[in-house]
């Protein structure tokens, strides 16, 4: 969903000089961004899970830290106010060893009336290699992309894309449909996503969850079918590679082995979307009655942070099928592996050197 | 460049220094296209006002040569919609650089619309912004606003305003939401034979709008605007027309909707005419995949097939001129993210070339050409769709084929139509728009139709840089302009 005039694909575009080792080239082809979803394609998805299946496993260590972007320095900047994702890619970059600098809004120079670009560009003229950015308006961090060199995450963009929760999202699911059959979710490959039955449930419209979720499951070949009151649905929503649209949750729920609940925005009411945040959670709730009904072995996922009592009933995220608290979980680990990829030295990027290294390169990293 | 073999008139560009005299010209080998039709002829202006048009003419002694070969000798472009941000916005735009602009781009007479800061909306203000405009190398026009500081409720005061020769007033920039009062504007305007134009918005459809509201913004996750946003208050302008039988005329249309409601109040019989923009033409909202902000204007880019109705339009004759909208921004206006980005293009010089590109299709001048090559349908301008997974919609027209029409009918929705829905005939200057003959005010506008440039926004004359077709080549451009007997423009060049 890049732009075509975007150069989002390509070299390097750093102006290190000749003769420095401290900027690696990468070739030709590997993303220099993540602005969307799009921008990996199913491969580039499939290789960001099975590079995450790896961070996993750093998770569970006693030490769960690894060196691999020791010196390099990733910036979060948050413009529009979030708790879980901003940690969660903070303490991504800081398990790789990462320098990170937080950015933050409410008490900086934007408050001054300092413009983003400038803002930004400041930030960069300090030696930063990736930006992490989360804004309120859809393609800010694509106007980042444009005015510095180094690497820009989408860490959600108004309503645009926040293609790190679908990647972790893809991950949770794989992970635990493997342990079902008793493999490895790299043994797997992208296979579990064909023709999975996945509803995604509540404000379609205003959700970067969305708009990038349906691009990565539907992009590894599920079935996607969007749940929703008329006036929650994306405009020309006829051209999205979804399977379905319907206003029918109950109808829905037997053929869904995915349920995936959007936060529903008190303001959604108060803005005229709805008669009710009352009429909603009764027609569209997930109540322990209505996850009784989807089909056998299907999971609930939510990306949070949840209204317990509106989109999701306070008894569901207890369910065994409730897989939520394993999506931010594996939150760090997909960050992990996209900081990686994107930041990572080329002589890492050869699949065994470098997970293999990662066992026993934590001597060398400073605490 | 050509360059004239005569004495050239004063170079520079400082302030508006109107020469004390205006110099005799010849218009040597070119090709005359007006209201009348087209044919090998000189141009020999003298004194202000064309005073021999024919084959071969003689050259009198000490009078300017201008080369013409290859060339169209029409007459000067007219824009009824232009924004100068003169006074209050004047890092933007001013009203000399503005009237550069426009003379660069072959225009010779433009209205600036009423949202300035003040207002024009208020006999004072306007005056003084005539005042300003009289030494510009550009007739300048003014329209008022409809309603007082462009609020939609009370109405302005259009006796003085009609009063300082004011033909059009709008408030454009937003539309008037209110029918009643809309409907007391055209009323009261009849009185003073003057045409109340309309930014046709329907506020409550299109707040927070960013860009188009469809397949594109859906993707993006940008706020859009629907087509029935604009629709809406065409749809009930037109009734209003019927029923006060004012005369209305619709600014920047930019749906297919939106002309076929033209079409109908036209087939009536109704007092309303409508106008598109060069942009509106070349354009469509895929080109904000990109979110690039260059192409965020109000009324926002729309479908493929909006652009095909609207050319299909200009080709029917319901729509009756083009106007560029032209809107300067500062860069720190526009290199912020899209949501918070104005809205608004440049238009001015640019605009002769995009509507030859869209509306001619590159066909060839029936002129001897002397150099450049023939056109090549500059009209395409649909970038491929990248990858990502969302469907082409059904059945969108993908055959942006540039529509047919002659290089006279172009100049006719450049020139004399505009300047009959501004009754340029009114306007002290002279005449804008009517027949190359001799007598008639020497407003002309000779452009090479095969000449290609490409588009360097720091050369331009705008005090802005915000145009949409930075760094791509157009085919079409003006070589000389005459204003009121004053050669503003000599190869392409502006004259101060």
């Amino acid at each position: 969903m890049t732009a075509s005039q975007e150069p989002v694909i390509g070299e390097r575009g750093g102006e290190s000089g000749a003769g420095t080792v401290i900027t690696p080239t990468r070739g030709a082809g590997a993303p220099r961004h993540l602005l969307s979803v799009s921008d990996l394609g199913a491969e580039g998805m499939e290789e960001v899970l099975r590079v995450s299946d790896a961070f996993v496993e750093v998770s569970k260590r006693v030490i769960p830290k690894v060196p691999a972007l020791r010196g390099k320095t990733v910036v979060t900047l948050f413009v529009e106010e979030s708790t879980r994702t901003k940690l969660s890619f903070e303490t991504a970059a800081k398990r790789l060893s990462a320098d990170v600098l937080s950015f933050n809004a409410t008490s900086s120079s934007l408050k001054k009336g300092e413009s983003l670009r400038d803002t930004v560009e400041t930030i960069a003229a300090m030696g930063v290699d990736a930006f992490v950015v989360r804004h309120c308006a859809a393609g800010a961090p694509a106007a980042v992309a444009r005015w510095v060199d180094a690497c820009v995450l989408n860490a959600g963009d108004g309503w645009h894309e926040h293609p790190t929760q679908a990647l972790l999202d893809c991950c949770t699911i794989r992970q635990v449909l493997a342990e079902r059959d008793g493999r490895a979710p790299g043994e797997t490959g992208v296979e579990c996503f064909k023709g999975l039955r996945v509803a995604i449930v509540g404000d379609i419209r205003h959700s970067r969850v969305a708009r990038s979720n349906v691009l990565a499951f539907s992009a590894l070949g599920a079935h996607v079918t969007l749940v929703a009151p008329g006036t929650l649905l994306p405009p020309a929503v006829e051209t999205w590679p979804v399977a379905a649209v319907s206003h029918d949750l109950d109808e829905v729920l037997p053929q869904t082995d995915v349920c995936y609940l959007l936060r529903l925005q008190a303001e959604r009411g108060a803005g005229g979307f709805l008669p009710s945040v009352r009429e909603y959670a009764a027609a569209y709730g997930l109540n322990a009655r209505r996850a009784a009904a989807l089909a056998d072995g299907a999971l609930v996922m939510h990306p949070g942070p949840m209204n317990r009592g509106v989109e999701i009933a306070d008894e569901v995220p207890d369910l065994p099928r409730s897989v939520i608290l394993r999506q931010v979980a594996n939150g760090v680990a997909v960050r992990m592996a996209v900081l990686f990829m994107l930041l990572g030295t080329p002589q890492d990027e050869s699949p065994t050197g470098a997970l293999a290294g990662l066992g026993d390169a934590w001597e060398t990293s400073g605490a | 460049m050509p360059r004239p073999t005569g004495a050239p008139p004063s170079a520079g560009r400082g302030g508006p220094r109107v020469p004390s005299s205006v110099p005799t010209v010849v218009i040597r080998g070119g090709t005359v296209v007006d209201e009348n039709g087209q044919r090998r002829a000189d141009v020999l202006c003298a004194g202000g006002t064309v005073s021999a048009v024919g084959e071969s003419l003689e050259v009198p002694s000490g009078a300017t040569v201008l080369d013409a070969g290859g060339c169209f000798v029409a007459p000067g472009l007219v824009d009824v919609h232009v924004h100068l941000r003169e006074p209050g916005n004047e890092d933007a735009e001013c009203i000399e650089t503005g009237a550069r602009a426009a003379a660069l781009g072959g225009f010779t007479a433009v209205v600036a619309m009423p949202n300035t800061d003040p207002p024009l909306d208020d006999a004072a203000v306007a005056s003084e912004v005539l005042a300003l405009g009289a030494g510009a190398v550009c007739k300048i026009a003014v329209a008022g606003a409809i309603t007082v500081g462009r609020a939609g409720e009370r109405l302005a005061p259009m006796g003085e305003l009609a009063d300082l020769g004011v033909r059009l007033f709008t408030d454009d920039g937003t539309g008037v939401q209110d029918s009643g009062v809309m409907r007391r504007a055209l009323e009261y305007a009849r009185g003073f034979g003057v045409t109340v134009a309309e930014h046709c918005e329907d506020r409550a459809l299109a707040s927070g709008a960013a860009m188009h509201e469809g397949e594109w913004s859906s993707r993006l996750g940008v706020p859009g605007a629907p087509a029935e946003a604009e629709e809406l208050m065409v749809a009930r302008d037109i009734a209003l027309s019927r029923l006060t039988k004012g005369r209305l005329h619709l600014l920047h249309l930019s749906s297919a909707g939106s002309v076929a409601l033209l079409a109908a109040a036209k087939a009536e019989g109704l007092a309303v005419t409508g106008e598109v923009t060069p942009h509106h033409l070349a354009f469509t909202d895929a080109e904000l995949a990109g979110y690039d902000t260059a192409f965020k204007v109000n009324p926002p880019l729309r479908t493929a097939a909006d652009v095909a109705a609207l050319r299909r339009a200009c080709v029917t004759g319901t729509l009756d001129a083009i106007a560029t909208d032209h809107a300067p921004h500062r860069p720190e206006a526009k290199d912020v993210p899209l949501a918070d980005a104005a809205s608004g293009m440049l238009g001015l010089e640019t605009a002769l070339a995009v509507v030859l590109g869209a509306l001619c299709g590159g066909e060839g001048p029936s002129v001897q050409v002397t150099g450049g090559e023939q056109g090549s349908g500059r009209g395409e301008r649909l970038p491929e769709r990248t990858g990502g997974g969302f469907d082409r919609a059904q059945g969108e027209e993908r055959d942006l084929e540039p529509s047919r029409l002659s290089v006279r009918d172009v100049v006719g929705l450049m020139s004399w139509h505009p300047a009959r829905i501004a009754q340029m005939a009114l306007c002290q200057r002279g005449d804008q728009g009517g027949p190359i003959t001799p007598g008639s005010p020497a407003n002309l506008c000779v452009f090479d139709p095969t000449e290609s440039w490409v588009v360097d926004p720091v050369r331009m004359a705008s005090r802005s840089r915000n145009t949409p077709w930075a760094g791509r080549e157009l085919t079409g451009r003006v070589r000389h302009t005459i204003c009121a007997g004053e050669p503003v423009v000599v190869g392409a060049e502006a004259q101060r």
